[in-house]
């Protein structure tokens, strides 16, 4: 069906643009991004606010349309790709269904897509397992604390076994402890599911720990300043964030990040 | 438990607190009323400012009472509660028919202005617009309608003109709250539909409708105490029988001879309110997982 060829390229932008026109402007805020993910490659997207980085995300989700260059994800286009459910996506705000059980949130993709019943159960199962949330099942989001939100709206994103995971930020509203659990347990999931993932963030030690590359961007105009190699290997234990070689790269993408002309990179 | 309790206990409060007004104005108040301006020799000149107090015009509660335990109007016939009772259930079971029509109505309505931007320009201002039409002045004309339509071969008995005149009052809360609920859904919800691949209707119904619940519940509420409203009104206005509105005219007219007789009907409407408006709440209760983003009450 996918010849080996485009099998291997999760995402590839070429020249890629977004332009926002305002009533009397034009907002570029994205301009001449060329960027290649490899499937099961970990890509983080990283830059100050207005860098361009979640419009990124929403261009490859197909929930905002480029207005220059060209877009493929496993080789078709991006709207092609969404009306296949080639990928799956999760946001800053976990975005659950207030009305639907833990369960029925994680399975309203596949309710959505006509999956049977019992099927259903059946994933809902595996998902609730892989996040740990196996004894939370039934109950409501309202019931659950933030972290544990988030966690069901990743399992959600796996629902139906995207080959890429699309993530805005998914724990950027989390205190630093749940956060630095969350991703322990995200890198275990990605190595067992092999999807390639694109995940934007603020936080240099977050795209460190979890990334293969680390994009640097920069605004005005949202563009790629830099791509850095963690080389960091495939193992993502809790000693990582200790190792030397992990501060180094901390160290290294800071000054991508300070290298490029912008004034407040700690702004969240 | 005890915040059950202090529920009823201060609606309890309340009405005793209307009950002692009653008799407390009637025992003190001046037994004629109190009239300013008035010109001696001349009935009805003048302005009344304290209204009267006698048996007549205001009958002691126990007499309301103890009147809904006697024969409607004389001889063998039936309690005046009984009475009450089934007219009640006449115009309750019209005024549900009036709100099924105006749920309906009133959610295609609000369904469609969501839908399309331009729709809503087009249609809102006209059904505020349409609230204004005093229901006396309206409720004739779905009459005539109703009886030319019958005398057209198709069958149109006079509660269906009652029924259609209480949705007219009914449908406005419904559509309002429609068009506000159905467009109430988050960004990264509607985000989340599209990245679903999930079209205008499975949209609609997984995340539209659920989301609105919240603000269609008080409008359902709403609805039904118009409905109410409007089915009274409309029995009167078009002299249709059997219905509340009617038995509540009727016994009025008599008011100077038998004053507790027009009371009965008085408290079976407002049994009826509350009959309507207790049912919405369970409806309320039954979607109660919808309203789980609300702040609980």
């Amino acid at each position: 069906m996918i010849d080996a060829n485009t099998a291997s390229t999760a995402v590839k932008a070429v020249g890629v643009g977004k332009a926002f026109t305002t009533r009397n402007d034009e907002v570029v805020a994205l301009t001449g991004v060329d960027l290649e993910v490899d499937a099961g490659e970990f890509v983080s997207l990283i830059g100050p606010s207005g860098c361009g980085k979640s419009t990124l995300l929403r261009l490859i989700a197909d929930l905002d349309e480029a207005s220059a260059g060209t877009l493929e994800i496993f080789g078709k286009s991006a709207s092609r790709a969404r009306l296949d459910q080639d990928y799956g996506i999760a946001f800053q705000q976990s975005g659950l269904l207030p009305w639907r059980t833990v369960g029925a949130n994680m399975a309203l993709p596949l309710e959505l897509h006509g999956v049977s019943a019992p099927d259903r159960k059946k994933r809902v199962a595996e998902l609730a397992a892989l996040v740990g949330l196996s004894d939370f099942v039934d109950r409501y989001p309202d019931q659950l604390s933030g972290g544990m939100q988030q966690r069901v709206a990743i399992a959600r994103s796996l629902a139906e076994h995207p080959r890429l995971l699309l993530m805005d930020e998914p724990f950027g509203a989390l205190d630093e402890m749940t956060r630095e659990r969350l991703q322990s347990e995200l890198a275990r999931i990605v190595a067992e599911t092999g999807a390639a993932v694109v995940f934007v963030t603020h936080s240099i030690p977050e795209a460190v720990f979890l990334s293969d590359r680390v994009v640097v961007m920069s605004p005005r105009p949202g563009r790629i300043t830099d791509i850095i190699e963690t080389g960091l290997g495939t193992g993502r234990g809790e000693a990582l964030r200790e190792s030397a070689e992990y501060f180094e790269k901390v160290t290294e993408v800071r000054e991508a990040l300070h290298g490029a002309p912008v004034e407040r990179v700690n702004e969240r | 438990m005890s915040r059950r309790w202090s529920a009823f206990g201060w609606g309890a409060l309340g009405i005793l607190a209307v009950a002692v007004a009653w008799e407390g104005y009637k025992l003190l108040g001046p037994e004629e009323g109190l009239t300013i301006g008035a010109i001696e020799g001349e009935t009805g000149s003048g302005v009344m400012i304290l209204p009267r107090t006698h048996d007549r015009a205001m009958p002691h509660l126990w007499d309301m009472v103890a009147r809904l335990f006697q024969s409607t109007s004389g001889g063998d016939t039936a309690p005046l509660a009984a009475s009450v009772a089934s007219a009640a259930l006449i115009t309750l079971g019209i005024a549900a028919v009036g709100w099924l029509i105006g749920v309906a109505v009133g959610t295609a309505l609000g369904v469609l202005m969501q839908r399309w931007r331009l729709a809503e320009w087009g249609l809102l201002p006209w059904i505020v617009i349409s609230q204004t039409v005093p229901l006396i002045a309206f409720a004739p004309v779905i009459n005539v309608i109703g009886n030319q339509i019958d005398r057209g071969g198709f069958p149109w008995p006079q509660w269906v003109s009652v029924a259609v005149i209480a949705s007219y009052l009914a449908f406005f809360p419904v559509a309002i709250g429609a068009l506000k609920g159905l467009g109430s859904p988050d960004r990264i919800h509607t985000d989340l539909m599209r990245s679903y691949a999930a079209g205008y209707w499975p949209t609609l119904l997984r995340l539209r409708f659920p989301a609105a619940v919240p603000y269609l519940l008080p409008a359902l509420r709403l609805a039904a105490a118009n409905a109410v409203l409007g089915a009274v009104v409309a029995e009167v206005s078009i002299g249709m029988r059997g219905g509340i509105g009617r038995m509540l005219i009727q016994l009025a007219g008599q008011g100077s001879s038998d004053p507790a007789a027009p009371w009965g009907p008085t408290f079976g409407a407002i049994a009826l309110g509350l009959v309507a408006a207790g049912s919405v709440g369970l409806v309320g209760l039954a979607l109660r997982n919808y309203r789980r983003g609300e702040v609980t009450a």
